[in-house]
């Protein structure tokens, strides 16, 4: 079989891969290796320091420039024969559209996310050129064929989606750490230092909104002739005390539930005021606003240790400080990054507090991090078995060697003596809105789908009679209608149904008539 | 890298890795040290994996020059003549893997792997062999069994589109966390010598193909006096009637070791490199499990095969009484 490097369905291949990462870079290896000529790969991040360990196309002195270029310069310096294109944009821009697709003979995916997994699927279903997925997860991944017609697509079984949390287990009743970070950072983190028109559940109460809602609109303003200190302490006892007594006030909350510690300054610090103002000249030394770091200015040192109550509050106060000392100008247009030690410092600290008023045990800063950052772990390892596995796949692809497409499960532990198990891929699913051939019901279904929430408000009538322009206007064009078409026709609909555009725009896409 | 803690350039590095096994299954990788013997495309790719990963050290062993072949599955080595020529394998490997993790010690060991005493094996962790024949197989594993300290052994072989990886931790104790207990698990792997000495007809009855397979072509070579992979169709004669002595030998039904197979196996030796990225991977990640102590480690052989894509662990040792 490895005289298939000769083998004319590879030679004359041509491959897309998206995606330059973890998975990307074993990919186009392996790709090159095995006798591939000519393939184009699409990724729109730079690399950065933590890609380093599994990357391995790319150097510490390739931080900040494309993955995708660097990624075929270095295979180049072994393969210097072959073609391949880069392209450091973004899969869902305008430009790959159904044409760009159909040039391909395969679509391999190396992706992280599943919105742009589900765009490839439209498109790959749209052009009808088969895809192989994958993804990987620490130790486990999976490698999975999508030939249109023959087997499910990407979205023929739902995919999970990410999960979010009630408003009240937030900003009221948390009881996970992973409650603390979300209220640290999509509350308190937004409302100090992100858009000030921005909505925020923070300070939600039940009771008495009227006048409270004025008071809390002026207690996270700094005051004009305030210290930073003594606003930072401020907002300290207003989120961890004030905003806590209030919540205990209402008894019916806590009937079945722990009930939390109000926590002050006051209470929390020892009488120490000439360490906190010393602190501040340790980062006059340097003025870059990226290395500024309450750690550092504190000597805390190692990112796995779990600070007491006392630390988590000291980085507090200092986060707070130096982000109005030395950050002042980002204040008010700052969103979390997980890359911005200052704001992950922040986050971790407001987290870890609100977690010791609670009980909930308190986390390091480099485990917040990751649940802040929905940071995915990753090993090099995994990604170059599912890599091999892919382009197994993609060769029995160009073969059209049906029988033999397999799903397969790279696992942890293994089952039945397997580590790697192959499965056979499913028949598609008749009713995926996605793919499937049945168009008016695929329709009805996303009409239900979008529509339900406003179904039950809107007055009957409007609804119907938009249903029927819809349909009429689908008729007219039934004619010359191009069945390959459906799957962007769908993505089409959707999305301008999304944004309440007009009927007649749902029959274009990004300029171009769908239909002739 | 010396002294307990990681360097906050470990820390970022490594990152990713870390929230996979821990910190100090980092501090552990970084103190290993490992040998590999024989630079073929399966290895390159283990070897890649474990200097991502952050050991301490790689040695390695392989005096041959440059050779069409050896390129074909490498991404080490660059095609250009006047790079390579006059170097050994292990030296342009070498080159190019101090690369890919400045914090690794990578390092050539000159020599024959089979000429080296007891104590040259006791300086390592790990030791990974490849493209070996029969006999020096089970000469290094014993040395390395001789040796006071534990020093993991594995071999690893990939032929046309099919692979084997073969296991031995000797008594290895580890810890297993399972919610909020700790159990303590014991596995007790044979030398290789034992394990390839099980008679045939005490092996499970589904036991791989595959396994018998190799076993009757590292036979043919060894009885033909052959550099590993040195085997060609025209052998295929030979190599058959090999096959039916060996099974009549043991009174073991020809038939579960498929001609087909054994033919597939002397037809294409060259390596098929998706099955070395798939093999490398599943290696570097055993080692890494061995090095660390977390994880159940795999016992005693792995086998994949690209025609029915299954990757399966097979039990070849002697049942113990009360386990």
């Amino acid at each position: 079989m490895a005289s298939h490097q000769r083998s004319p369905a590879i030679k004359g291949a041509k491959v897309l891969m998206v995606g330059a990462g973890g998975i990307g870079c074993e990919l186009l290896k392996t790709l090159a290796l095995s006798g591939f000529e000519d393939i184009h790969i699409i990724d729109m991040d730079t690399i950065e320091v933590s890609n380093l360990n599994r990357q391995f196309l790319f150097r510490q002195s390739h931080v900040g420039q494309s993955k995708a270029k660097v990624a075929r310069d270095a295979v180049l310096r072994f393969r210097p024969h072959i073609s391949i294109t880069s392209y450091h944009a973004n899969v869902k821009d305008p430009d790959f559209n159904v044409d760009f697709f159909k040039q391909f003979n395969v679509v391999l995916n190396g992706l992280d996310n599943l919105d742009a997994r589900r765009h490839v699927n439209r498109l790959c279903l749209a052009s009808d050129v088969p895809l192989v997925e994958s993804g990987t997860t620490g130790f486990l991944g999976q490698v999975t064929v999508h030939v249109k017609g023959k087997t499910e697509c990407y979205e023929c079984q739902p995919k999970p989606t990410p999960k979010t949390y009630p408003v009240c287990t937030i900003t009221s009743t948390p009881s996970k750490f992973v409650h603390c970070i979300v209220w640290s950072k999509d509350l308190l983190f937004a409302k100090l230092f992100g858009d000030k028109n921005q909505e925020n559940d923070l300070n939600v109460r039940s009771s008495d909104a009227a006048s409270s809602s004025q008071q809390a609109e002026d207690v996270f303003e700094r005051q004009n002739d305030e210290g930073i200190e003594e606003y930072a302490r401020r907002i300290y006892d207003h989120v961890f005390g004030y905003n806590i007594e209030d919540a205990l006030s209402n008894e019916e909350t806590w009937k079945n539930r722990n009930r939390p510690k109000p926590l002050y300054s006051r209470d929390v610090f020892p009488e120490e005021p000439s360490q906190q103002n010393g602190n501040m000249d340790k980062n006059c030394a340097t003025d870059d606003p990226l290395s500024v770091s309450a750690m550092a200015s504190l000597g805390l040192k190692n990112p796995q240790d779990i600070w007491s109550l006392l630390e988590n509050s000291r980085i507090f106060l200092e986060a707070l400080k130096l982000f109005f000392g030395k950050r002042e100008k980002e204040i008010g247009n700052l969103s979390f990054d997980k890359d911005d030690q200052l704001a992950v410092e922040f986050v971790t600290a407001a987290a870890n507090i609100r977690a010791a008023s609670f009980g909930i045990p308190l986390h390091s800063l480099f485990e917040a991090k990751g649940i802040a950052g929905n940071i995915v772990h990753a090993v090099a390892t995994t990604n170059a078995v599912i890599a091999g596995l892919i382009v197994i796949e993609a060769i029995k692809v160009l073969q059209s060697d049906a029988n033999n497409y397999r799903m397969t499960y790279c696992l942890e532990h293994p089952s039945r003596k397997m580590l790697l198990m192959p499965v056979e891929p499913f028949e598609p699913n008749k009713s995926c809105y996605v793919c499937s051939e049945l168009f008016f019901m695929k329709l009805v279904m996303i009409l239900m789908k979008i529509w339900q929430p406003i179904m039950l408000q809107t007055l009957r009538r409007c609804y119907l009679s938009f249903l029927l322009q819809l349909l009429v206007g689908l008729c007219s064009q039934l004619k010359t209608f191009n069945r390959s078409s459906h799957a962007i026709l769908i993505l089409s609909i959707e999305r301008n149904l999304m944004r309440r555009r007009s009927l007649m725009a749902c029959f274009y896409l990004d300029g171009r008539k769908l239909l002739e | 890298m010396d002294g307990e803690e990681l360097t906050e350039q470990e820390t970022a590095l490594y990152d990713r890795q870390i929230r996979v096994w821990g910190v100090d299954a980092q501090r552990r990788l970084s103190k290993a040290h490992i040998l590999v013997s024989g630079m073929k495309g399966t290895v390159v790719e283990f070897c890649k994996n474990i200097v991502l990963a952050g050991v301490g050290s790689l040695t390695l062993v392989d005096s041959r020059e440059v050779t069409e072949e050896a390129l074909s599955a490498n991404f080490l080595i660059p095609p250009d003549e006047n790079v390579y020529s006059g170097k050994t394998l292990a030296e342009l490997c070498c080159d190019s893997l101090k690369d890919f993790n400045p914090m690794v010690r990578v390092s050539v060991e000159k020599g024959d792997i089979s000429s080296f005493g007891g104590d040259f094996y006791g300086r390592f962790d790990v030791v990974v062999i490849s493209s070996c024949s029969f006999a020096t197989k089970k000469l290094i594993n014993e040395k390395c069994r001789k040796v006071s300290k534990r020093v993991a052994f594995y071999t690893v072989d990939c032929r046309d589109s099919c692979g084997e990886i073969y296991v031995d931790l000797q008594n290895y104790t580890y810890s297993k966390k399972k919610l909020d207990e700790t159990d303590e698990c014991q596995l007790q792997y044979p030398s290789f010598e034992e394990a390839v000495a099980i008679p045939w007809r005490a092996l499970p009855r589904k036991v791989t193909k595959l396994y018998l397979a190799m076993r009757v072509i590292e036979r043919f070579e060894e009885a033909e006096g052959r550099n590993p992979g040195e085997i060609s169709i025209a052998d295929l004669p030979g190599v058959l009637k090999l096959k039916k002595e060996l099974c009549d030998a043991q009174s073991f039904n020809e038939s579960h070791v498929p001609d087909a197979l054994l033919e597939r196996l002397v037809s294409d030796t060259s390596e098929f490199p998706p099955v070395c990225a798939i093999l490398g991977g599943i290696l570097g990640q055993e080692v890494i499990k061995a090095i660390s102590g977390k994880g159940d480690p795999l016992k005693n052989f792995f086998f994949f095969d690209a025609i029915d894509g299954k990757g399966i662990i097979e039990d070849i040792s002697n049942p113990n009484p009360g386990s």
